[in-house]
């Protein structure tokens, strides 16, 4: 059974974080998974293209949770050091979780993400489910993160599912 | 980047053109660099085997991303990805590097993807897709869906 200080977290926001987006963030995100579009590292390309000026690959934004700051800044590491989610895993590993496996998300995307954007992350707990299986207990832990833009557009929802064993 | 798509190019059942795509360990710092996620359990192969796989395993989310490449170089500069799921079914093994460009031989994955419904929803051109990465063995390791709209010629 899941300790009541575990499951008194669903529903609850668990990180608000802020990113400033860098077209060199950008270019080394687009580079890591090899992906050579122009309009995520040529300015000349990008600026000849409906979207004015270069633009994040979709699933990006993603990568913000991890080096976003955190809305409340107290040290100069990325929002996830201080994320409610990471002392959240912490509690799991003590309940004997202590791996986690991403299991999968769903994207639900309405505007690009441009280079210079100020993007502000959102993310609650959904759901927290223990489940007894043949290969052991895991926990299913469900998030959503809705990321907003500097004009209070929302840009993108992402639910994501992690398994932690 | 291909030539551009559009609507009326598109029938149910058409197959999505395929990407190919390998994965080192060279990759995998990469994408932990770029990404942001330090989860040990993709570069510490001793945290790796106490999870309960043989290796570090190549991050979801990155098959996540080369999916989503896979629909964004199909639909060209003038499509739009709307919506975007997939579900990590089984573990992926990056290449061990063999000079320190040059990854061994070995496995290369291929995304892939197949139309499975064109409808036109809000005056918009919308195509949905079933979209999956095959190891090198032609398992699907990780499956999905997607929604594009297209443009028309009309």
């Amino acid at each position: 059974m899941l300790s009541e200080e575990i499951t008194k977290l669903i529903g609850q926001t668990y990180d608000t974080s802020i990113f400033e987006v860098e077209k060199e963030s950008i270019r080394r995100f687009a580079d890591a998974v090899g992906d050579a579009n122009p309009l995520y590292w040529d300015a000349e390309y990008a600026k000849k293209s409906r979207y004015g000026s270069i633009i994040a690959p979709p699933g990006f934004i993603s990568s913000l949770w991890f080096w976003g700051r955190p809305a409340k800044q107290s040290k100069p590491g990325p929002a996830s050091a201080t994320s409610g989610l990471f002392s959240l895993i912490d509690n799991l590993s003590r309940a004997g979780y202590r791996y986690t496996l991403d299991s999968g998300i769903d994207y639900e995307f309405f505007h690009p993400v441009r280079a210079g954007d100020t993007i502000k992350s959102v993310s609650v707990i959904k759901d927290l489910i223990e489940r007894g299986g043949k290969e052991g207990k895991a926990v299913f832990l469900v998030t959503e993160t809705t990321y907003t833009n500097q004009n209070n557009e929302i840009v993108a929802i992402a639910r994501a599912t992690y398994i932690q064993h | 980047m291909s030539r551009q798509l559009y609507w009326e190019d598109v029938k149910e059942g058409n197959e999505v053109t395929p990407l190919a795509k390998v994965a080192t360990s060279q990759t995998l710092v990469k994408w932990a660099g770029a990404s942001g996620d330090f989860n040990p359990l993709h570069y510490e192969e001793a945290f790796a085997k106490a999870s309960g796989v043989d290796r570090p395993v190549i991050p979801g989310a990155l098959k996540r991303q080369w999916l989503i490449q896979l629909m964004t170089d199909w639909m060209g500069g003038e499509g739009t990805l709307k919506k975007f799921s997939c579900r990590y079914r089984a573990v992926d093994y990056p290449r061990l590097m063999r000079t320190m460009t040059e990854p061994q031989e070995g496995e290369t994955w291929w995304c892939k993807g197949k139309v499975t419904k064109k409808y036109l929803l809000d005056g918009e051109c919308h195509i949905d897709c079933n979209i999956w990465v095959e190891n090198g063995k032609g398992e699907l390791t990780t499956t999905g869906k997607a929604t594009v709209t297209l443009p028309s010629k009309s």
